[in-house]
């Protein structure tokens, strides 16, 4: 495979994941907003610093906007199209590198891409928007998931396949950990407890941002406590949205990908992603609240930025 | 007579489905009888439908000098197709194979004795101020000793419905995939009107371009050549094109920047290293192929590309230097080409064409500017052209300096009323002009897809078909039997 295709499915894989993963969190922001009481316009603006934080965008949005509102940061993450990050910029980008290798993924692929780029570009993106934001994301999350879900039964599952996997496993990943860091952001307001009403309620907020409430709840049946949701996100290996199950995904396809034995290695991300991958498996919660567990996510955000550099060193751009 | 058609005007034309007293033509009468039955919402139903096709599909072409991000149009489609009889196709068929085997012809022997030349039927100095004549390659033999292997020829048809060359595309002719996608949303919006027609097939053109390819490789690579599209890029207007032909041949499509020529080889860039490149189909202009050789400032080629060509290591489809032979005026001598290689007469005549380069030709064309089309030589795509009857009185003199000043490089032809077929035009039918783009294949022997590209000009009265000029496209159907009786 040529590596521009590499790159370019790689990049298909990260963008759609990182849509579906910006849309659920600002979806789930919203609907907390609901429950937030002594609403004003301080306590919105309190409530969408946060996202900006945990998605490392707050410059760029100094820059185009003077005044901080909540319309402001919906906008900014989510139709900005001076922001690489937005949820209209991902899927664009998606689009953009899917017509570059459109020989190489199936037209079904392009067809769902294409239809969500469509949506946006046409303005019923933004319609739909302001009639209802839940609406608005719950499709986008749906369509990304539809995408996915028809890379999976119709492409080959060979070497373009398994860029695509590579980019979407090491994009949640690291989703994954800044929604969970996001908690670290939120702050509690004056007078609540850590692990008082207030505090389970936003841990349940992070749980159903990677829609991980359900099997949340089923495996630690209804008890929701701070470590228990960290414990869960970080370490888990059966949930397909928790850090360790994404970079043990990761490193499974980036052995594949060289022909490599799992647990040897021939070229360096796939040392790196072995190194992050054991951590994982052999984390404990206590050694991490004992770190902190905001450095423990910068960390691990780290690693994967690093295991990035090296991949596409590897594979692209040799 | 139907709704879709009941005022419909063939006006004082060659019109492709109605006869001069608007009687229906034979092989149109299925059509009109399927039509009447067709309410209008259902025709509306069925332009959405292949609108709708095209744009998730992203068949579109990209429009220059427009701002916003929005540089995608889609390609317009006409719904009403363009039905050949099988006897009508098969002369224009035998026609285009004359035609082709006597470019490839005079192709060998311009870079190699030119007797055409020497034996005074072209004049050398034609041929050496042509602008795309390579001297480099004289004396080059190439593989298989083909030049053109894809060949775009553009015909129309005359007040008497007679088929003339337009022009030769012997480049990089591009449309074959809206030939091939428009068939596809045809059958989906009128399934039965294809069954009871009869309609010839078109969709192994994919696999005869690659026999073709496989067939030129180099010897060393005889057994399993690795064939690529070679494009400009996604931002190239004919991208979607280039993706759909290598999707369509199971090849890779790669940009320049893939490429590496390492000891006159070239390599690819793929995730498992440099692997060898023996059959290049590309869809670059000689110009920008390779900047060490051609234009220095070109970032779409690869450096050593034309060298390794030379030793023989890679093939390339079309081959270096063919723009000789589409230049509008060695155009002209087609014809005359025929009788030299083939001896034979046109089967398909040119049209009437003065070259400004000739003393009495020039003198007629000055004088008579106003009711001629002016073409330079070496435009294409509806570029640098002077549509006399149309055009103001600054225009008319602004090309009078031109032609005074650079003779060679202008031809003139009488203005040809081209045949015109209905199209859809917002609230009804229209008659507009068309024009036939087949594609022609040379490799072990000469093939060429049934129909080809009909063209339309979507504005009233123009004349000019080409995308970026406002015009659209229609499914192009020759027929298996003779006129698509049930």
């Amino acid at each position: 495979m040529l590596s521009r295709v590499g790159d370019s499915t790689f990049w298909i894989g990260r963008y759609i994941e990182r849509a579906e993963n910006n849309s659920r969190l600002l979806d789930v922001n919203g609907q907390m907003l609901l429950d937030l009481e002594n609403r004003n316009e301080e306590t919105e603006r309190q409530f969408w610093l946060p996202i900006l934080s945990t998605l490392e965008d707050t410059e760029l949005f100094r820059q185009l906007h003077p005044e901080f509102t909540a319309a402001a940061v919906l906008d900014y993450v989510t139709f900005e199209a001076r922001n690489p990050n937005s949820i209209q910029s991902c899927i664009s980008f998606a689009r953009e590198n899917a017509r570059a290798v459109r020989d190489q993924i199936s037209s079904e692929m392009w067809e769902k891409i294409n239809g969500l780029y469509l949506y946006f570009r046409d303005g019923s993106a933004a319609r739909e928007f302001r009639a209802s934001s839940h609406d608005f994301y719950d499709k986008v999350t749906y369509e990304s998931q539809l995408i996915q879900g028809v890379t999976d039964a119709t492409m080959t599952h060979g070497e373009a396949w398994r860029f695509i996997r590579a980019g979407k496993f090491m994009e949640r990943a690291d989703c994954t950990s800044r929604i969970l860091d996001l908690k670290y952001h939120i702050l509690l307001p004056s007078g609540e407890q850590v692990g008082g009403n207030v505090d389970i309620s936003q841990w349940m907020y992070v749980l159903r941002s990677c829609s991980a409430m359900e099997a949340y709840l089923k495996i630690r049946r209804g008890d929701v406590t701070p470590w228990g949701v960290a414990e869960f996100l970080i370490c888990h290996d059966e949930f397909p949205r928790t850090i360790r199950f994404c970079v043990d995904r990761l490193d499974e396809t980036l052995h594949q990908i060289s022909g490599t034995d799992e647990g040897h290695f021939s070229n360096e991300p796939e040392r790196m992603s072995g190194l992050l991958r054991s951590q994982l498996d052999y984390a404990t919660i206590d050694g991490i609240f004992r770190q902190g567990l905001h450095e423990y996510l910068d960390g691990v955000q780290a690693r994967l930025i690093e295991l990035d550099v090296a991949f596409h060193r590897t594979y692209c751009a040799y | 007579m139907s709704s879709l058609f009941s005022n419909y005007d063939p006006g004082d034309f060659f019109d492709e489905m109605f006869s001069a007293t608007g009687e229906v033509r034979a092989h149109y009468r299925l059509l009109l009888e399927r039509a009447a039955g067709m309410p209008m919402e259902d025709f509306a139903r069925k332009r959405q439908i292949a609108e709708k096709s095209y744009l998730n599909q992203g068949i579109t072409f990209t429009v220059y000098n427009d701002k916003q991000e929005g540089t995608e149009r889609i390609f317009p489609f006409d719904l009403i197709p363009r039905i050949i009889p099988r006897e009508e196709w098969e002369h224009i068929e035998r026609g285009l194979k004359q035609r082709l085997n006597a470019l490839n012809a005079f192709l060998h022997d311009i870079y190699h004795d030119q007797r055409i030349v020497k034996e005074g039927i072209i004049p050398g100095e034609i041929i050496r101020s042509a602008k795309h004549f390579r001297p480099e390659f004289m004396g080059f033999d190439i593989p298989k000793n083909i030049y053109i292997h894809v060949c775009g020829t553009d015909l129309i048809r005359d007040r008497d419905g007679r088929y003339l060359v337009l022009e030769d595309n012997a480049r990089c002719p591009s449309g074959v995939s809206y030939v091939l996608e428009s068939r596809m949303t045809m059958k989906r919006v009128f399934p039965q009107l294809f069954a009871r027609y009869g309609v010839r097939p078109v969709d192994r053109y994919a696999q005869d371009l690659l026999d073709v390819l496989q067939h030129i490789a180099p010897a060393g690579a005889a057994g399993d050549p690795t064939v690529v599209v070679l494009t400009p890029g996604i931002h190239n207007s004919a991208y979607f094109e280039h993706s759909f032909l290598a999707r369509a041949m199971g090849i890779e499509i790669v940009t320049g920047a893939d490429l590496v020529v390492q000891s006159d080889r070239v390599f690819m860039k793929t995730t498992k290293g440099l692997k060898p490149v023996h059959v290049i189909y590309r869809r670059i202009d000689d110009d920008f192929l390779d900047p060490k050789v051609f234009r220095a400032d070109s970032l779409l080629g690869v450096p050593g590309l034309v060298e390794a060509y030379r030793k023989g290591t890679v093939s390339l489809a079309n081959a270096i230097g063919t723009g000789v032979a589409d230049d509008k005026v060695v155009y002209c001598y087609v014809p005359a080409m025929i009788k030299f290689y083939l001896g034979e007469e046109a089967i398909l005549p040119n049209v009437e064409t003065y070259l400004s380069a000739v003393e009495s030709d020039r003198k007629y064309i000055l004088e008579n500017l106003a009711n001629l089309v002016v073409k330079s030589a070496n435009e294409s795509g509806g570029y640098g052209m002077l549509m006399g009857p149309k055009a103001s009185r600054e225009e008319i003199e602004t090309f009078r300096r031109m032609i005074e000043a650079d003779p060679r490089n202008f031809v003139a032809q009488p203005v040809i009323s081209l045949s015109r077929s209905p199209a859809w035009c917002g609230e009804k039918m229209e008659g507009r002009h068309i024009d036939l783009r087949p594609f022609v294949l040379c490799g072990e022997d000469v093939r060429i897809i049934p129909g080809g590209l009909t063209r339309v000009a979507m504005r009233k009265g123009s004349l000019v078909v080409n995308s970026s000029q406002g015009g659209g496209s229609k499914d192009t159907w020759v027929l298996d039997g003779g006129e698509g009786t049930c």
